[in-house]
C-alpha cells in the first residue's frame, strides 16, 4: 500500500524562492520521472526518502526541461546545447549548488556535460544519496517490508556504471536488506545494456535476431532472482517489457533502488 | 668481412624502409583534426604504465591474458638478445655480451630460451584458437580473408623466429662442447640442449646450421619489422602512445562541440561575439579527416582482437554494428586517403567517404552508447566517439535521422521532454498516486 505523497510537502523552487528559502538539495526529477507512470512511483518514493530523513529539498516543476541527453546521444548536439543552456540559466538563477537526480542519464549529463557550458553543481544519483544516508545511519531499514532471504539481483545502468564508475552505491542499498543477493554473469563493468540507451528508447531497434532486453532477461532468469533492482527509468521499462515477454510477472518483480529502500523503511 | 658488409646493408635498408612506412602512418594520423591530449602528464604516464606496460585490461579474459603475456614478455626481453645479434653482425664478433656479463650471460641466455618456449606454446595455442577451435570472437563480417591471414602470418612468423633462435643455440652449444673454432663456452642452454642430439655431429654441418639460423633469425626480425606497418601487429608500438593519450574524462561524458556552443550562444544572445571566427568545415563526421588525430591513432592501434564486438549488446543480438569494424573501416579509409595523397597529390579527392562507403547508417543507429566496447578495449580505443561523430553529421548536416528520432527531437524542442507531454503537466506526478 502506498501512502499518498500529498502528505509530503513538495515545494517547487519558485515557491521556495517566494518564501525566501533555499533547499539543501534540488531534486532533478527528469522526464521519465515526471511523465512515465511507472517512473512517477519512483519519483514519489525518492521524495518520501528525502522527507523521511528530513532533507530540505525542492523540485523545479514546470521550470524543469529535458537535459538534452537523448538528443546528444542521437547526434543532435545543437538541440542538446539549447536545452543545456536554458536549464543552466534556470539552475544558476536559483543559485543551485547540489542536485540529486532520479535518472542516470540526467545525472551523467548535468554532472559531466553541463560544467563546460557554465553549469557547475555537485550532482549525485539517488542511489548515492541512499548509500550516504545508510552510511550516516539516517536510513535504518526498519519498520517496513522485509526482503530477508529474497533473491535479489542488480542490473547496472550503463550511465551509472561504466559511464561514471558508480557500482557500489546501489549495491550498498541492497546489502542492508539481509536478502539473498546474487550477481548476474554479466555485471558491473561487464554489465549488459538494457537496450534503451543512445536514443534507442525512442526508436525501433535495428534489424537483428533478438531484442537486447530479451538477451538481458536471459541473464536475469539464469540468476533465479525474484527481484530485479534497477536504478534507471529506461532500464525499468526495458526490464519490465522483458519480464512480460517471458510471462514472468508473477515470479519476478522489477523495482528501483529507491522503491526497495522506501518499502524496507515502511515509507 | 663480407658478412659484416651484407649485414650492415640489410640493416640499413630495413631501418630506412620501416621509417618511411611508419612516417606514412604518422602522416595519415595527422590528417585528423587537432585535439588536446597532453594535459595531466603524470596521470597519463600512470595509465600507460598500467594499461600498456602492465597489460591491466587484458586480465578480463585470463587465459588469453596469460598466453599474450608470454608473447609480450618474450618479445620485449628477447630483444636484449637481438641487440647482441646486431652488434655481432656489425662488428663480426660472436656472442659479444658473454665476456662482460660473465655468469649473468648464462642466466640470460637460459632465460631467453625458456621465454622462447613459452612464446612457442602461446603462438601454437593462438593458431589453434583461430583455425581449429574457431573462437567466435575471431569471426564476423569484418574478419575477411586479409585480417584472418594477417593474424596467422604474425603467429607463424613468430614460431619460425623462435624455432630458428633455439636451433641456432643448439648448434652453437654443440660446437661449444666440441671446442670448435670461435665458439667459446658461453650461455646456458636449458632448452636447446635437448635439440642438440637431433643435429648432426659433423662440425662443418653444425656451423652451417648455426650460421643459417643466425641469418634467418635476424633477417626474419627485420622483415617482420617491415611487415608491421601493413599489419594489425603495429599495436606493439602504438599501444604505448595510444594509452598515454587516453581520454581522462568519465566514459559517460561526450564532448561538447565548441562550434555548436558558439551558434547556440549567438542564438540565445544576439550580442554574443564568438571568440574564434574560424568556422568548422562541417558539423560531425562524414570522413576520416573530420575525426581527431586520436581517433585515427586508435584505428592504427587496433589489433582486431574483437573484445569490443564480443561485448557489444547490438552485435550480440544480431545487429549489423561491430565496434571492431568501425575501427578497421576507419583505418582502411585513412590508409586509402594516404595512398591517394602519395599517388595523386594534395588536390586529389576521390568520391568516397567513411560514411556510406565504409560504415553504413544501419550500423550507426544500432548503437546504444553503452560504452561496453570502450571499457573492453585492452588499449583504450574508443569506437563510440566515431559512432557519435557520424550520428552528428547525419543529424545536423543532413537532417537524415530516423523518423522516430526526429519525433523525439521535436518533442524535446517543443515541450521539453522526449515524449509528447505538455510542459505544464510536469508536476502531475505529485498528485497521481
Amino acid at each position: 500500500m502506498e501512502h499518498p505523497t500529498s502528505e509530503i510537502k513538495i515545494l517547487t523552487m519558485a515557491e521556495m524562492a517566494a518564501q525566501g528559502k533555499e533547499p539543501e538539495i534540488l531534486f532533478w526529477v527528469g522526464c521519465a520521472g515526471s511523465f512515465d507512470e511507472r517512473a512517477q512511483k519512483i519519483t514519489r518514493d525518492i521524495c518520501k526518502i528525502l522527507n523521511h530523513v528530513g532533507i530540505g529539498f525542492a523540485v523545479l516543476g514546470t521550470e524543469e526541461s529535458c537535459t538534452g541527453d537523448p538528443a546528444k546521444r542521437a547526434g543532435n548536439e545543437f538541440l542538446f546545447q539549447m536545452q543545456a543552456m536554458v536549464n543552466i540559466q534556470v539552475l544558476n538563477g536559483y543559485n543551485i549548488k547540489k542536485i540529486v537526480t532520479g535518472c542516470p542519464h540526467c545525472f551523467n549529463t548535468i554532472r559531466n556535460e553541463y560544467p563546460g557550458l557554465g553549469g557547475n553543481y555537485e550532482v549525485i544519483h539517488h542511489s548515492q544519496l541512499i548509500q550516504q544516508l545508510i552510511n550516516e545511519g539516517k536510513l535504518k531499514t526498519e519498520g517496513g517490508e522485509s526482503f530477508k532471504g529474497k533473491r535479489i539481483t542488480y542490473h547496472d545502468p550503463c550511465y551509472l556504471g561504466r559511464g561514471n564508475n558508480v557500482y557500489e552505491a546501489p549495491r550498498k542499498a541492497l546489502e542492508v536488506l539481509d536478502a539473498d543477493l546474487v550477481e548476474m554473469k554479466r555485471c558491473r563493468s561487464n554489465g549488459l545494456c538494457c537496450g534503451a540507451g543512445g536514443g534507442q528508447m525512442f526508436k525501433e531497434p535495428e534489424k537483428g535476431n533478438k531484442d537486447i532486453n530479451i538477451e538481458r532477461m536471459e541473464d536475469i532468469l539464469e540468476s533465479k532472482a525474484t527481484v530485479v533492482a534497477a536504478a534507471c527509468p529506461f532500464c525499468m521499462t526495458m526490464l519490465r517489457d522483458g519480464v512480460k515477454h517471458f510471462e514472468k510477472e508473477q515470479e519476478i518483480q522489477v523495482l528501483d533502488i529507491a522503491e526497495i529502500t522506501a518499502r524496507a523503511n515502511g515509507l | 668481412m663480407i658478412g659484416q658488409i651484407i649485414f650492415i646493408i640489410i640493416l640499413a635498408a630495413a631501418v630506412y624502409l620501416f621509417s618511411k612506412n611508419a612516417g606514412k602512418i604518422r602522416r595519415n594520423i595527422l590528417l585528423g583534426r587537432d585535439t588536446n591530449r597532453s594535459d595531466h602528464r603524470a596521470e597519463r604516464w600512470k595509465i600507460m604504465a598500467k594499461v600498456a606496460l602492465g597489460q591491466s585490461k587484458m586480465v578480463k579474459r585470463p587465459f588469453a591474458a596469460v598466453m599474450h603475456f608470454f608473447i609480450y614478455v618474450g618479445f620485449v626481453i628477447i630483444n636484449v638478445e637481438v641487440l647482441e645479434i646486431m652488434i655481432d653482425g656489425i662488428f663480426g664478433s660472436h656472442r659479444v655480451f658473454s665476456k662482460p656479463l660473465g655468469s649473468l650471460y648464462g642466466l640470460l641466455i637460459g632465460g631467453f630460451e625458456v621465454l622462447a618456449v613459452m612464446v612457442l606454446i602461446a603462438c601454437v595455442t593462438f593458431l589453434a584458437r583461430r583455425n581449429i577451435v574457431h573462437l567466435k570472437r575471431f569471426t564476423g563480417v569484418e574478419m575477411t580473408s586479409w585480417p584472418k591471414s594477417d593474424a596467422n602470418y604474425i603467429l607463424i612468423i613468430e614460431i619460425l623466429l623462435m624455432t630458428a633462435f633455439l636451433t641456432m643455440n643448439a648448434a652453437d652449444h654443440k660446437l661449444q662442447l666440441l671446442n670448435f673454432g670461435h665458439y667459446i663456452k658461453a650461455g646456458d642452454f636449458p632448452v636447446s640442449a635437448f635439440i642438440g642430439p637431433l643435429l648432426p655431429d659433423n662440425t662443418a654441418a653444425l656451423e652451417i646450421i648455426e650460421r643459417t639460423c643466425w641469418w634467418f633469425h635476424i633477417i626474419g626480425i627485420l622483415a617482420f619489422l617491415n611487415y608491421l606497418p601493413y599489419s594489425k601487429h603495429f599495436h606493439i608500438l602504438l599501444a604505448f602512445p595510444n594509452t598515454w593519450y587516453s581520454n581522462l574524462n568519465p566514459k559517460g561524458e561526450f564532448t561538447n562541440m565548441d562550434s555548436v556552443t558558439n551558434e547556440v550562444k549567438a542564438m540565445l544572445d544576439p550580442s554574443f561575439v564568438p571568440e574564434t571566427t574560424a568556422e568548422p568545415a562541417r558539423f560531425g563526421v562524414k570522413d576520416v579527416t573530420d575525426l581527431t588525430w586520436k581517433n585515427l591513432m586508435e584505428a592504427y592501434t587496433c589489433t582486431e582482437c574483437g573484445r569490443c564486438t564480443s561485448v557489444c549488446p547490438a552485435n550480440q543480438t544480431g545487429k549489423l554494428l561491430s565496434p571492431r569494424k568501425i575501427m578497421m573501416d576507419t583505418r582502411d579509409r585513412v590508409t586509402e586517403m594516404g595512398n591517394n595523397l602519395d599517388k595523386h597529390g594534395k588536390e586529389y579527392k576521390d568520391d568516397k567517404s567513411l560514411l556510406d562507403n565504409y560504415i553504413t547508417r544501419e550500423e550507426l543507429w544500432a548503437c546504444t552508447t553503452c560504452n561496453a566496447c570502450v571499457d573492453a578495449c585492452p588499449v583504450n580505443i574508443n569506437p563510440l566517439e566515431i559512432i557519435t561523430g557520424m550520428r552528428r553529421y547525419i543529424v545536423m548536416e543532413e537532417s537524415q535521422a530516423p523518423a522516430s528520432l526526429n519525433n523525439m527531437f521535436g518533442n524535446v524542442e517543443n515541450n521539453g521532454a522526449p515524449w509528447k507531454y505538455s510542459q505544464a503537466d510536469r508536476l502531475n506526478w505529485k498528485e497521481n498516486s
